[in-house]
């Protein structure tokens, strides 16, 4: 048999294991270990996206077993949404006009709109102990590390990880994520902590004499620069104040549909642009334009 | 070359059962499908598969999870090690001797895995992290002659 003495075959095994801690420590402090990962996905991605097949046929199948009755009826829920959601757009370009010349009049700095870009969620099982999904976009999409992801109603996570075809997303509810937030009601601060639960943060170092109570907005503050501000991520659901403790304990369930939405929102901040400019970008501003 | 394919094609495999979309409650007792694949390849063959082949899959593994790079082909890499070390024993086990050694290996490989990743995320090493084990166990009589015998195929054809 062709093989080394055992121990050539502990030093190689010896080698592979600084080898792998080496990796470990680069990758966790810095950004460098990207490109190896980058080059990996090009092997794994392919599996990734096949994977996802069964699933896919399932829903093709389960739509053909919808009633053309429950469509209707579907349909005419989301008529009625579409004309409210319109009305209500309407009043916000007014608003945002208003606040626009303000900010004018007080020589604020102009704030730039955000640009957006959905994505299809790829994987959401990727690690049962860690909270991240694979969406559909990556490196050739123009996303980047660091980048906000919302769903249509709240704050989803960031991505943390980006290959070419696809990025990895660290939800809000994942242990190793904290959201800086903001109660909507008298803008008070905070930090939002995942749980590694899916429906609960927890809100740590607010002192017991802390304007909040149960039922208060959190919306992410933009403190830290990450997240825009404004965008709702949770609602308080237990304020308990433990007098032995020196912070309230406090339990919120995130506004974001985390474990079930199939689409999700990548948020170019200000100047940052996607390198596509997607066909609802342009559409967008002529919209903009036309209210001008 | 044949047997080249056969390997690949179960890793690609194993890798697909791997990433399937589950539902939320099986999602924690879905077995090491690569780790046990590459058992088998580090018995059957141990002068082509060992720690160095179990070292990349690993990383294949970590780029699809999402995870630290490393972490997987730590675990990996010391799998292979162990399989290649004792693959002369092991081979001599009757099945029932050989799915225990395979739960014990199982078992180290979740507890390295899952040290590490406690430096990172606070995770409860509790009863259903270790399940998956177990599943391995009952699931490797039936691997290893399914692989027996798509390798067997090739070779004869």
């Amino acid at each position: 048999m062709a093989r080394g003495t055992s121990s050539t075959d502990l030093l190689r095994f010896a080698l592979l294991v600084c080898l792998s801690v080496a990796l470990m420590i680069v990758d966790f402090r810095s950004q460098y270990a990207h490109y190896i990962r980058s080059t990996l996905a090009v092997f794994v991605t392919p599996l990734q996206v096949v994977a996802t097949v069964p699933q896919e046929v399932a829903e093709r199948i389960s739509i053909w077993f919808i009633s053309s009755e429950g469509l209707r009826d579907q349909h005419e829920v989301l008529k009625s949404e579409h004309v409210k959601l319109k009305a209500k757009l309407q009043k916000m370009q007014a608003l945002e006009r208003e606040n626009e010349n303000l900010r004018h009049l007080l020589h604020a700095a102009k704030k730039v709109p955000d640009r957006v870009l959905m994505a299809e969620l790829i994987e959401v099982s990727l690690d049962p102990y860690t909270h991240k999904i694979l969406v559909d976009k990556g490196l050739n999409d123009g996303a980047h590390i660091g980048q906000p992801v919302f769903d249509p109603s709240g704050v989803m996570g960031q991505i943390t990880q980006v290959m070419p075809f696809t990025s990895a997303v660290t939800l809000i509810t994942d242990p190793s994520h904290a959201l800086p937030v903001q109660v909507q009601r008298n803008g008070l601060r905070a930090i939002a902590f995942g749980t590694g639960n899916s429906d609960r943060l927890r809100i740590s170092y607010l002192s017991p004499n802390a304007n909040i109570r149960v039922g208060d907005v959190l919306l992410s503050s933009g403190l830290g620069g990450r997240f825009p501000e404004g965008y709702p991520a949770a609602r308080v659901v237990a304020v308990k104040n433990d007098p032995g403790e020196a912070f309230l304990s406090i339990d919120a369930i995130p506004i974001a549909q985390i474990d079930r939405a199939s689409q999700v929102l990548l948020v170019w901040r200000g100047e940052q642009k996607p390198k596509i400019l997607a066909q609802e970008f342009e559409d967008s501003r002529d919209l903009e334009a036309q209210h001008r | 070359m044949r047997r080249s394919i056969i390997i690949v094609t179960s890793f690609m495999v194993a890798f697909l059962l791997a990433l399937v979309p589950l539902p939320e409650w099986a999602i924690m007792y879905r077995p090491d499908w690569v780790v046990l694949v590459l058992i088998y390849w580090c018995l059957e063959i141990p002068e082509r598969v060992g720690p160095v082949v179990a070292w990349f899959v690993g990383l294949l593994v970590d780029v699809s999870q999402a995870n630290l790079l490393g972490l997987n082909a730590l675990g990996m890499a010391m799998v292979g090690y162990i399989t290649n070390r004792f693959h002369f024993r092991l081979g001599m086990f009757p099945w029932w001797q050989q799915a225990i050694s395979i739960l014990l290996i199982l078992v180290l490989y979740r507890a390295l895995v899952g040290w590490i990743k406690g430096f990172i995320v606070p995770i409860h090493l509790d009863y259903p992290y270790w399940v998956p084990c177990i599943i391995g166990m009952i699931i490797w009589p039936w691997l290893s002659v399914i692989l027996r015998d798509a390798s067997r195929v090739a070779k004869v054809h």
